[in-house]
This record gives structure tokens, sequence and C-alpha cells, in this order.
């Protein structure tokens, strides 16, 4: 029977959680790196056994992990993430000009294909590459080196690069998103990068339908169909057709479509999952209800899941990095919160239970699904 | 021999435990203690000092006889007491807070 391996990174180190296919019994391994803010952990599709890790804090500042056995050992690999040359300018929330400057990295996205390359997502917004297995890493500087790049501005979270989706059926296609200057894609592998926001209306930004400064949340694909993404905005649940080039407005019925999440079922193209947080200014559910909502449309038409879920005085977040799906013929979800509490559902969503209820703040969640 | 004591951190990442000891060449100052730090515990670079300025984080602190070395210039002379090994270079993570 095959296994689960959910990874999940807090503010205060990383857990490692086990399953068996049926995902009812769980064997939990942490904190590892404990005291450190573990923004992320991913593993390689090529080489399961390989994982990344980041792992920062705000006294000793970025390291990266390695394993090379499912996260039982891990060794330190590079963590110089050096811009390339000038670093130029980008704006700073009172508007003025502010010289670019590595804070953190918030993504790792291992290769498709090959276990020594890996992409990195970083805080002041940048994608590093390393074909060494992290040991060292290299910016593709036209991203930034974009003509919007000076108008780039930080979300509240920070400038950061937090979401990068390859295409399975096109090695020179990537897209990556930044909070807040929106979606990007590159169609010869990171050379250079056209922003992709057509669509997408901010009504906080002086152009709301501006070519960049979208605080994009997440985005997430079907490997089947990489030409439909799925969006959740600041406010506003997407869709794009076209591989971005142009997005439409799915949040249909949703009781709010502010959120941080969203995610594609592994077998169902248009099954899609966000967890709807009352609004940019109240960061936690609405009502106190803790609620995943499912559309089995792409959109539009939402339902809400709620079996296992808190429905009274739950006011916990779910951060943008913090929901999964694993592969298994009934397809597993999985999410972390603020408050600590890591959820699972082994039926697509239609049942919930906790893994863990009292971790530190979850900052990420991914799940492997193994032999 | 220079000691140095670590942060709990820090000895974690370099999987040490207590002091630790490293020949340097006199001059003893900040910087040829943090090169020898960081040449017998590579893991450590990038930690107690910024990459590519090679400055002190800012929530980094040096102290040594009881004295708060962190504002002194990186190539001034250590104490006598440290260069001699009497009294070891404490590297502290400062209280700072945080979440």
């Amino acid at each position: 029977m095959s296994k689960v391996r959910v990874l999940v990174g807090t503010r205060k180190g990383a857990f490692i959680m086990t399953s068996d296919g049926k995902r009812q019994q769980w064997d939990v391994q942490g904190p590892l790196f404990a005291g450190w803010e573990i923004y992320h952990i991913k593993g390689s599709p090529a080489d399961p056994n390989r994982l990344y890790l980041s792992q920062c804090s705000g006294w000793f500042g970025q390291l990266i992990q390695r394993s090379n056995d499912g996260g039982k050992t891990w060794e330190p690999v590079g963590n110089q993430f050096a811009y390339v040359g000038e670093p130029g300018t980008h704006q700073w929330y009172d508007g003025t000009s502010r010289p670019w400057a590595f804070k953190r990295v918030w993504h790792l996205e291992p290769s498709l294909s090959e276990p020594d390359t890996v992409y990195a997502g970083i805080e002041d917004a940048a994608l590093f590459r390393s074909a060494d297995g992290g040991q060292s890493w290299q910016e593709l500087p036209g991203l930034r080196g974009h003509g919007s790049g000076p108008r780039w501005q930080p979300g509240a979270g920070g400038l950061c690069l937090h979401t990068i989706l390859f295409d399975p059926s096109n090695a020179r296609r990537m897209f990556i998103a930044i909070s807040a200057a929106g979606a990007f894609r590159t169609d010869d592998a990171g050379d250079t990068w056209q922003p992709i926001n057509r669509g997408l209306v901010s009504q906080y930004i002086p152009d709301p339908k501006a070519e960049v400064g979208h605080c994009v949340h997440r985005i997430a694909m079907h490997r089947s169909r990489p030409n439909v993404l799925f969006m959740q905005k600041h406010w506003d649940v997407m869709r794009s057709d076209n591989a971005g080039d142009s997005w439409q407005e799915v949040s249909g019925n949703l009781p709010t479509d502010f959120g941080f999440v969203i995610d594609v079922h592994a077998h169902e193209p248009e099954t899609i999952y966000v967890v709807p947080i009352k609004s940019d200014s109240e960061h936690f559910p609405l009502d106190g209800k803790l609620q995943v909502y499912r559309s089995r449309s792409g959109g539009n038409e939402w339902e809400p899941l709620t079996k296992g879920l808190p429905q009274s005085n739950c006011f916990v977040n779910v951060l943008r990095d913090a929901m999964a799906v694993d592969s298994m013929d009934t397809c597993g979800i999985y999410f972390g919160t603020t408050g600590g509490q890591v959820y699972a559902s082994a039926d697509a969503g239609d049942n919930w239970s906790p893994i863990v209820r009292d971790l530190p703040a979850v900052l990420a969640v991914e799940v492997q699904t193994l032999p | 021999m220079i000691r140095v004591v670590l942060p709990t951190h820090l000895r974690n990442l370099a999987k040490v435990n207590g002091e630790v000891e490293l020949e340097v060449e006199r001059p003893i100052t900040q910087r040829s203690v943090l090169n020898a730090l960081e040449a017998r515990y590579p893991m450590l670079r990038g930690t107690v000092r910024d990459h590519a300025t090679q400055l002190r984080r800012p929530f980094v602190r040096f102290f040594a006889c009881e004295q708060d070395l962190s504002h002194e210039s990186p190539d001034s002379l250590l104490p006598e007491e440290v260069a001699s090994g009497r009294e070891p270079f404490y590297i502290v993570g400062a209280i700072a807070g945080g979440v």
C-alpha cells in the first residue's frame, strides 16, 4: 500500500508526518530545526527522498537544508543569494524607492526531472536556481530586470516571490507570482518574463487594472492541463484558460473571496479548493467557522466542506503555502493553520480530522505520495 | 588558542557542544576569529555576519571580558585575555523579542 509523507513548516521548526494509504493513523516527527522559522519544505518529484527546506531566523539569517533520505538526516547547503549586478530599487510602502535586499527564501520548487535542480523564490522578490543540489544559487535576473521591477512594492508580508509552477508539457515555460507585483510567465526557461495579469481587478491600487501591482496570493495548476491556472488573489478567486494571458473571476457564491491558499484535486482538474478568510483587515474565517470550499466546476459554484472542522470560535488563518493534495486514488487534502492545527481529509474534502492540533503557527504544508 | 562561545542555535548547526577552540594567527581581531570560525565550520557562513558585506548581523552581539564589543571595528584588536585564551569570545543572539 502507498504511503504519504506530509512536510510541515512552522514558525518554530519543521515536522514530518507519515501515514499509510488510509491516512487515519499518523506518525509525527519533529520539531526539526527547533526554534527556527521553516518557510517551506518540498520533495523532488524525481527523487522523493531528496528534500529541500528553507530555514531562517531574525537573528541568524537564512539556511537551506537538504535531505537525501526522506528527512531522516539533513545537511546545510548553500545559503548565499546574491542578486546579479547592481540590485536597483523597488517601491517601498511609503512610495519611496528602496534598494533590493535579500531577506529570506519563501518557497523552494524542485525540478520535475532533476533532483539536483531546485528553484528558490525569495524576498525581496527574485527567482534563484541551483543545479548542484542547493550548494550554489544563481539569480535568473530577467525577472527582476523586467521593466516594471522598480514599480513593484511589498504586500504586508513583504515583497515575496511565493509561487513557482512548472509546465510539465513545456520545459521552457514557468509561472511565478509575487506579492504585490502579480503573476509572470517565462517561455524561454527564465531568460525573459512577461506579466500575466490581464483581467485582474484590484481596487486597492490606483489603477485597478494595472499591468503590475496586484497582490496575488497563490496560483495552482493541474499537471494534465498546464494552460489552466487558478488564482487566489488578495480579493477574488480567478481562472485563466490560456496560460495567464487573461483571467476571469470565478468567486461565484463564495461567502468571501479573500484568502490565501488555492489547490487542485489530484485527479479532477476542475475540482479546486480554497479557504475563505473574512477580509484583508480580519485574517480569520467568517463567523469563526473554519470552512474549506470546493468547486467541482472549476469555479463559480462552490460548496462548503465542514465535517470535522471547528464551526464556532475559530479565528485562525491559513497561509498561502499551507495547503497541499496527495495523489492517492481517493485524493487527500491537507492544510495547516496559524493556530498550529494540520487538518487532513482522505476523501477529497468530505471529512476532516486533525493530524496535530498544537504546533506553532503553520507556514507551509506539502505532501508526498510514496510507493 | 582562541575560545569561542556560540549561541545554542549555532552550536546545534555546527554540531558542537560547549566552547569552540580555534587556532588563529595574530593579530586577533573579530575578523580573524570569525574567518577561522567559518573556515572550520562552513555551515556558519552567513549566520553571524552578512555574506556580502561581512558586517555583523543586526541581532548578533559580540561580548568579551564583560564588555560589549559589538560596535568595535572588525579589525580592532580583541582584549589580550581573549587573544591569550584566558577568556572566551562570546557570540550572542540579542535579546530581541520576536514571535
